[in-house]
């Protein structure tokens, strides 16, 4: 008896997780008279043509590789810009070290919301509103501070000594940085790296507000505004067919890094 | 080398430096006094008007539901949350026949639990507003299903029951990250821990009690930040989710709602930064509240 209440415990849990999920990935198959009159049946005949529609008419496809070019732009100069910053606050010495490296620590402690408003201006001014250049420069600027305070630790339990030999043998500092320490330092940041891609991939506020053109649409926008507008439409399937694409890039990315991402989500959340 | 080492620093330093000082830190600065001001947008028409902001805050009874609102969201979502995947943590070792290694699909329970935390919380605002559609959702299908049909309603249509609704699914997005969590903190305990109480006569939920838990309580304080800012959020759930957003009748609203409404639809700039400015104090005394519990009496292993 006592073996038997964890497993039924454990198996509700997984039942009320899974099935919200695979009803509406079998939803997605169905059409909306299926949906509508019967929506726990498994679909007839596989409408595959939902997802199409979903892609090409409503636009997902778009919104996804918006998605991937600005996601893409951010994280690259988020782990650039991070790392950089990092080491070398990590393993050099001078004056303003430990100023430069709270007010990078410190940002981590203000909400979003709070510079909302200027930030909208800022962006405005710059005349980067509702453009690739300016959400990833705003995605990494938001990025960095955590990205700092996570491998600024990194880098200091490194090892000096290979550093030490490389600047022996002529290399600048640069070349250390680039050939010797980041390699060094790759478990760091993988671990930043998917906290930082799920972190960015799953933004909603910032584009929000820095990203008002529909054709330039995220994909967490764009799905926002399809749940309203194919809900006049009254297109359940195609929003159903949104929503898995939208939610298959993070269950492959899942599936396939599955360990290095629970670690990664798991230490930047003890950190 | 020291020219080398002063041109490298400044090349690491500098961009990252412009970046956040640019996008991050003035803006944080201006918050600060455009909350003191009347600025609807326009260039150089922004009134010094003290602390009128802050007061009229007080009278906006939209602000107030808020307010309550992010504070109930504040206490039961964290609670709930941990709560659940500390039980499930230790269900998933109780199960084990130590009474600590994991029971038989312990794996696959941990990969699927998971998963939701990973999902972009715009995506499960949609999910779940489906499945809280009264007629046509899951949950309303599935007690019909098993002869429960008079427990279904309009779940985000009842002032009632509208935040608890949005509360579950925050919950739902979270609890298994934390099961997660909590699963690996039970792991990093010593099993002669474990062996010596079961000699000592423990029973296992004295064993949960007195060894396990003493030794999560960092898990479950981190957990509780990190909830605690989720629910001083809830802005991405609550609009895409609910009618108005923020209804019914202001039931669902949260400060992050008013503060974008009345910025970007109403362009009162000045009024939606003292919003901002009371959000900044609220997560403020959250963080210190919690480090400061934390402080005393931690659990030493040696």
């Amino acid at each position: 008896m006592k073996r038997v209440v964890p497993h039924v415990a454990m198996l509700c849990w997984g039942v009320v997780t899974a099935l919200p999920l695979l009803w509406a990935v079998l939803s997605s198959f169905k059409t909306d008279q299926q949906i509508l009159t019967d929506p726990w049946s498994l679909p007839t005949t596989p409408h595959v043509e939902n997802w199409s529609r979903a892609w090409n008419q409503a636009d997902i496809g778009r919104y996804f590789l918006n998605s991937l070019v600005v996601v893409g732009g951010g994280l690259i100069l988020t782990m650039l810009l991070g790392a950089l910053v990092a080491y070398a606050l990590a393993r050099y010495d001078f004056r303003g070290n430990r100023i430069i490296y709270y007010t990078f620590v410190a940002a981590m402690f203000f909400p979003v919301f709070l510079a909302l408003v200027p930030l909208f201006f800022v962006v405005q001014q710059l005349g980067l509103l509702g453009t690739y250049p300016g959400l990833i420069l705003v995605y990494a600027a938001y990025a960095v501070p955590f990205t700092v305070f996570f491998l600024h630790s990194f880098f200091r339990t490194l090892p000096g000594e290979v550093a030490e030999a490389a600047f022996m043998d002529g290399c600048s500092h640069a070349g250390v940085f680039f050939r010797v320490m980041l390699p060094m330092a790759r478990p760091g940041l993988v671990a930043v790296g998917i906290f930082n891609f799920l972190g960015l991939w799953n933004q909603y506020l910032l584009p929000l507000v820095l990203n008002p053109d529909p054709d330039r649409y995220v994909l967490a926008q764009g799905l926002a505004s399809l749940s309203v507008s194919q809900g006049y439409r009254s297109d359940w399937s195609g929003l159903f067919a949104g929503l898995t694409i939208a939610m298959l890039p993070v269950l492959i990315a899942y599936v396939a890094f599955q360990r290095h991402i629970r670690a990664g989500m798991t230490a930047g959340a003890v950190k | 080398m020291k020219h080398g080492r002063l041109r490298f620093l400044f090349g690491a330093l500098v961009p990252a430096l412009v970046l956040h000082v640019v996008f991050v830190l003035s803006p944080y600065a201006q918050a600060f006094y455009l909350s003191l001001t009347d600025w609807t947008g326009v260039a150089g028409e922004a009134h010094y008007v003290g602390a009128g902001n802050y007061a009229r805050l007080g009278g906006d009874s939209l602000f107030l539901d808020a307010v309550r609102n992010n504070a109930v969201m504040l206490v039961v979502v964290p609670i709930v949350t941990l709560g659940l995947g500390l039980f499930l943590a230790s269900m998933l070792h109780l199960g084990g026949r130590d009474g600590r290694s994991g029971i038989a699909g312990s794996k696959v329970y941990q990969i699927v639990y998971f998963f939701p935390q990973l999902l972009s919380l715009v995506i499960v605002a949609v999910l779940w507003s489906f499945i809280y559609n009264p007629n046509t959702g899951l949950l309303n299908g599935v007690l019909r299903g098993i002869g429960l049909g008079s427990l279904a309603r309009s779940w985000l249509g009842d002032p009632d029951l509208a935040l608890p609704a949005v509360m579950a699914v925050l919950v739902w997005s979270s609890a298994g990250f934390y099961m997660v969590l909590f699963s690996a903190a039970i792991d990093g305990i010593p099993k002669e821990l474990f062996e010596a109480a079961l000699l000592d006569g423990a029973g296992r939920w004295d064993t949960f009690r007195r060894v396990t838990l003493p030794l999560v309580r960092d898990t479950v304080q981190v957990g509780f930040v990190y909830l605690g800012i989720t629910a001083l959020d809830g802005f991405a759930v609550v609009q895409v989710m609910t009618a108005g957003p923020g209804g019914p009748d202001g039931a669902t609203e949260v400060i992050g709602l008013s503060l974008y409404r009345n910025a970007f639809t109403y362009g009162k700039f000045g009024y939606a930064s003292a919003m901002g400015v009371a959000l900044f104090f609220a997560t403020l005394t959250l963080a210190v509240l919690a480090l400061r519990a934390g402080r005393k009496e931690r659990v030493e292993l040696a």
